[in-house]
């Protein structure tokens, strides 16, 4: 039945393509799916009602029923019919079987839309694997070009190298010929050589024996008189004991020259013992730091035990002195043992150093670095700030410097000082002035208050005077004999505290006189004077005189 | 003492007083001194005759006739006493004893440059033979002449000896076709001998060290080798190559600078001070700038003995420098500091170096080139000296004295004296 190829179809009206396809349509049943794409065209709704139409008039209703009936129940609906045999439709049945069709038909549609989406899926996938494979044949094209290419260069390579191989087996193999044939040649030249040699010889021989045997008168010496031997040694004669002298002597001669060169090496070789022995301590020396590490101690513990067992040992044998062979290779062997150790020390420190510029370890060795390393950056800091207060005050003392050179602002300057001076010594002279002026009249005020007080003192002397007369006179008459003696003292007491009162007033007068020494002196001093000199006026007038004088000598001090 | 034509002329060194006038038979072609500088003899290679002059006695005289046996070489024995006069064709050399009147023969003496060598202290002395086309080196005592050792060398053909300052080793070299030196002790051992190449051309010169701690080779290859005196192997190489680059080598280049002439003072005819200032060109050092390449000359090749190598060596006196110069760049003179064994100062002068010497007791080098001008050099500096004489006074050869306070410059047919004043210290 899924066939939809082959469809007998009762014989219908031009519509036959429609019902062929709705009848098509119908056959595609669920289970059987075709893996081919099916675009069918949905029917309209218009199309469905001439479907409907085409399919089902009211001829042949029954026929049309039967043929629906049929074909529910071979799909496995439940038959339209009612249950008897009679051609009543089950309406509840016929809806049912609708929307089984209905949902039947929403589950195919659903269906053919997966299917779609995977066939489009899958067209993609196919495109994109062809263009991969596409790609990759060109890649593997293009290598198996450059392979190719390669190989032929390594071709030519390799022929160059062994066309340069033998063309330097070639200048060797010439090489090797030219010095034969120089040592033929050589070995030619010296064989003629030696013959002419030989026959030069001969002649020589002749010509010697023709000159012995001539014996030439001519061949002598002449001589004034022997000469003295520089030595002053007498000639001797040549006999074996000179001989055997002459050996001995040459044999000393080498003897001594090969005990001094010995010599010489004995000195050399104890001085670089020393040598070594001072960097073997050195060496040690360097090494100890090792044990503040705790991680190498378990490595150093044992050697350093050694070495210090080995110095230990070479120390006492006092190494240098001797010479033989293994106690020179200790030495030697120690040092190396250090120096490798040392070595490793260093190379350890190194990797320490590159580790910690990853941060990795903490060690004290790393931590004083870095405390190096932020003190010297904060020197450097310091460094800079120093230079740059340097700079600035530099600057500050050119610009004192500088400003004062410019002409006009220096002139001006110049005035404003000299200004302000001037006017300065201006007020201290007006006042210097007026000072001078109120001393002059004080001192015109003193001496008038002088005078007056001369003059009273003189009226008060006569009055004193006139009074003492009457008292005496009556005194006089009353004590003739009693108070003689009293009354010169009383008045001699009398003139002598006057003097006395005078000379304390002119000593309280000068002190005033020296604090009015200063040039800012005060009018309410001057007042001073003024009442006091009144008052004490007023009081000792016999003394106004004096006064005066000595007012005069004070205002002379004054104006000392 | 100088001699001219046939007269001996002794002056005094110091004053350059005639001292003592001697005349002679025949023109003299050298002249030595008795080690004891009591004696000279003067030979006259072409009569065959040697006389010797005393300075004390000026009456006495010597004459030794060699007759027809010739004569091609005389010299004193290191005692003074001894004349050895080596007869024409190196047929033998006969020792004339001064004080027995006596007489000795040596055979078969060989004919090479330095055939004959005497010890530092005058003890001994090396003899070079050559009997059967083998050579053999005997070697005498000096006081009574009496054969110690003969041994034969192991050379092809031998060139030279030469006794080390302590007179304990002898060195012995081959001829130039071969680069070989052999190292005899005094008794005769071979000590060791040393090839540096073969084939090409070798040894040229060499130099002991004063205290025989070294001894310079220098080869036609331009390099100087230097052996250590303990294992007499090579301890370094120098080389003299045109161009130097090293920058811690000093470059001292001698210039000329030709003197200014105010045309106004010319008068004519022009004085003679005036006209040797005028061509006489004054020169002086200036310091190159490394690198510097020096004159190389080409030597033809087709010649034998080229001009090519180190052909002069010497050591200072104090053992701290070597003096080399390359035949291939005449102008130049190499000195090389053997405390460090580097290249230490190059002179490069005008003209072909003639000759140069240390001072015997300062590491002074007296260097000329065939002009005017003697030129000197010392670790502080280096000075070029005007000979003021008028004319032309061109120095071929030098010679310190032996205090190192003056030299004689000779030129062909005059000398002069140059003394040197002494820093008041």
């Amino acid at each position: 039945m899924g066939d939809w190829k082959t469809i007998t179809v009762p014989v219908l009206s031009s519509d036959s393509k429609n019902i062929f396809q709705y009848t098509s349509e119908k056959k595609i049943s669920p289970p059987s799916m075709n893996s081919q794409v099916l675009r069918l065209p949905l029917p309209s709704s218009k199309s469905m009602h001439s479907f409907f139409s085409a399919f089902c008039t009211e001829e042949n209703i029954e026929q049309s029923i039967s043929y629906l009936n049929r074909e529910l129940t071979t799909l496995g609906f439940p038959s339209i019919y009612a249950e008897s045999k009679g051609k009543e439709l089950n309406l509840i049945s016929i809806i049912n079987c609708m929307n089984e069709l209905l949902v039947l038909q929403h589950k195919n549609l659903r269906a053919q839309e997966e299917v779609e989406m995977q066939h489009l899926k899958l067209g993609s996938d196919m495109d994109h694997l062809q263009n991969c494979y596409a790609k990759l044949k060109e890649q593997l094209e293009l290598s198996k070009r450059e392979i190719v290419g390669l190989q032929e260069r390594d071709r030519q390579l390799q022929s160059k190298n062994r066309n340069l191989h033998q063309l330097l087996k070639n200048e060797k193999d010439e090489v090797q010929k030219l010095q034969n044939i120089i040592s033929s040649r050589a070995t030619q030249y010296n064989h003629d050589m030696k013959r002419k040699e030989r026959e030069y010889n001969k002649l020589k021989e002749r010509l010697h024996q023709l000159v012995m045997n001539k014996k030439d008168k001519k061949i002598a010496m002449e001589v004034l008189n022997y000469v003295g031997r520089a030595d002053g040694k007498r000639g001797a004669w040549r006999t074996d004991k000179t001989e055997a002298r002459n050996e001995e002597e040459m044999y000393k001669v080498l003897l001594s020259d090969y005990e001094q060169r010995q010599k010489q090496l004995l000195v050399e070789n104890a001085e670089l013992k020393k040598v070594l022995q001072q960097m073997k301590k050195e060496i040690i020396s360097l090494l100890p730091p090792q044990k503040q590490k705790p991680k190498e101690r378990s490595e150093d513990g044992p050697v350093l035990s050694d070495l210090e067992e080995d110095i230990g040992e070479l120390n006492k044998e006092n190494m240098w002195e001797l010479s033989c062979e293994t106690v020179r290779e200790q030495l030697t062997n120690s040092i190396r043992k250090q120096w490798r150790m040392l070595k490793n020390h260093v190379e350890k420190l190194d990797n320490q150093v590159s580790r910690v510029h990853s941060g990795a370890l903490n060690e004290k060795d790393v931590i004083s670095r870095e405390d190096h390393e932020l003190e010297t950056e904060k020197l450097e800091l310091e460094i800079q700030q120093c230079k740059e207060m340097i700079k600035t005050q530099q600057q500050l003392l050119q610009q004192q410097l500088m400003s004062p050179c410019d002409d006009d602002t220096t002139l001006l300057l110049q005035d404003c000082y000299l200004l302000e001076e001037r006017e300065r010594l201006q007020e201290e002279w007006r006042l210097f002035r007026e000072q001078k002026k109120n001393f002059e009249k004080e001192r015109r005020s003193f001496t008038e208050a002088a005078i007056r007080l001369g003059l009273e003192r003189k009226a008060f002397e006569e009055d004193r005077g006139a009074w003492l007369k009457q008292q005496f006179l009556s005194m006089s008459t009353d004590y003739k004999h009693s108070e003689n003696v009293t009354t010169p003292s009383a008045f001699l007491g009398s003139s002598d505290q006057d003097n006395r009162l005078a000379k304390s007033t002119s000593q309280q007068r000068k002190p005033h006189c020296m604090l009015s020494g200063p040039v800012s002196a005060e009018p309410c001093q001057t007042s001073q004077y003024i009442t006091h000199n009144s008052s004490s006026a007023a009081s000792k007038k016999p003394t106004g005189d004096s006064k005066s004088n000595q007012w005069v000598e004070s205002d002379k001090e004054e104006t000392e | 003492a100088s001699c001219v034509q046939y007269r001996l002329v002794v002056r005094d060194v110091n004053t350059l007083q005639i001292l003592q006038l001697y005349t002679c038979l025949d023109q003299i072609q050298y002249i030595e001194w008795s080690s004891d500088s009591l004696f000279i003899l003067c030979a006259m290679y072409k009569r065959g005759i040697v006389q010797v002059w005393s300075l004390e006695q000026p009456d006495w005289h010597c004459k030794i006739d060699e007759g027809s046996a010739g004569l091609v070489a005389s010299c004193w024995s290191p005692d003074g006493r001894h004349i050895l006069n080596t007869t024409e064709f190196h047929l033998r050399i006969t020792v004339w004893s001064l004080c027995t009147k006596s007489v000795s023969y040596i055979k078969y003496p060989k004919a090479c440059q330095q055939g004959i060598a005497f010890t530092k202290d005058g003890r001994y002395m090396a003899v070079a033979e050559r009997r059967d086309c083998k050579d053999f080196i005997s070697i005498f005592v000096c006081s009574d002449w009496q054969l110690l050792r003969h041994f034969d060398s192991e050379t092809q053909d031998l060139f030279g000896i030469e006794w080390a300052p302590n007179g304990c080793v002898l060195a012995v070299w081959d001829t130039c076709l071969e680069y070989k030196i052999l190292l005899y002790s005094l008794d005769g051992r071979l000590l060791s001998t040393y090839r540096a190449y073969e084939w090409s051309l070798g040894i040229k010169s060499i130099a002991w060290s004063p205290s025989s701690q070294f001894l310079a080779i220098g080869s036609y290859d331009e390099k100087v080798r230097i052996l250590n005196h303990v294992t007499w192997k090579k301890i370094t190489e120098f080389e003299h190559p045109a161009t130097i680059t090293n920058t811690k080598t000093i470059v001292y280049k001698e210039v000329e600078k030709s003197p200014s002439v105010e045309t106004e003072r010319l008068s004519f005819p022009p004085t003679r001070a005036l006209a040797s200032s005028l061509f006489s060109t004054q020169s002086k050092y200036d310091i190159s700038q490394v690198p510097v390449s020096l004159q190389c000359i080409k030597p033809v090749a087709d010649r034998a003995n080229p001009k090519m190598g180190i052909g002069m060596l010497a050591f200072s006196s104090d053992n701290c420098f070597l003096a080399t110069k390359n035949d291939n760049i005449p102008n130049a003179v190499w000195i090389w500091d053997i405390q460090k064994l580097k290249l230490f100062v190059v002179l490069e002068q005008l003209c072909a170096i003639q000759s140069f010497q240390w001072d015997p007791r300062q590491p002074r080098l007296a260097v000329c080139t065939g002009n005017s001008k003697v030129f000197l050099w010392s670790p502080a500096g280096c000075v070029s000296v005007q000979v003021p004489m008028e004319g032309d006074f061109q120095i071929v050869s030098l010679s310190w004295h032996s205090s190192g306070d003056s030299m004689v410059l000779l030129s062909k047919d005059n000398f002069c004296v140059c003394y040197l004043e002494r820093e008041e210290v």
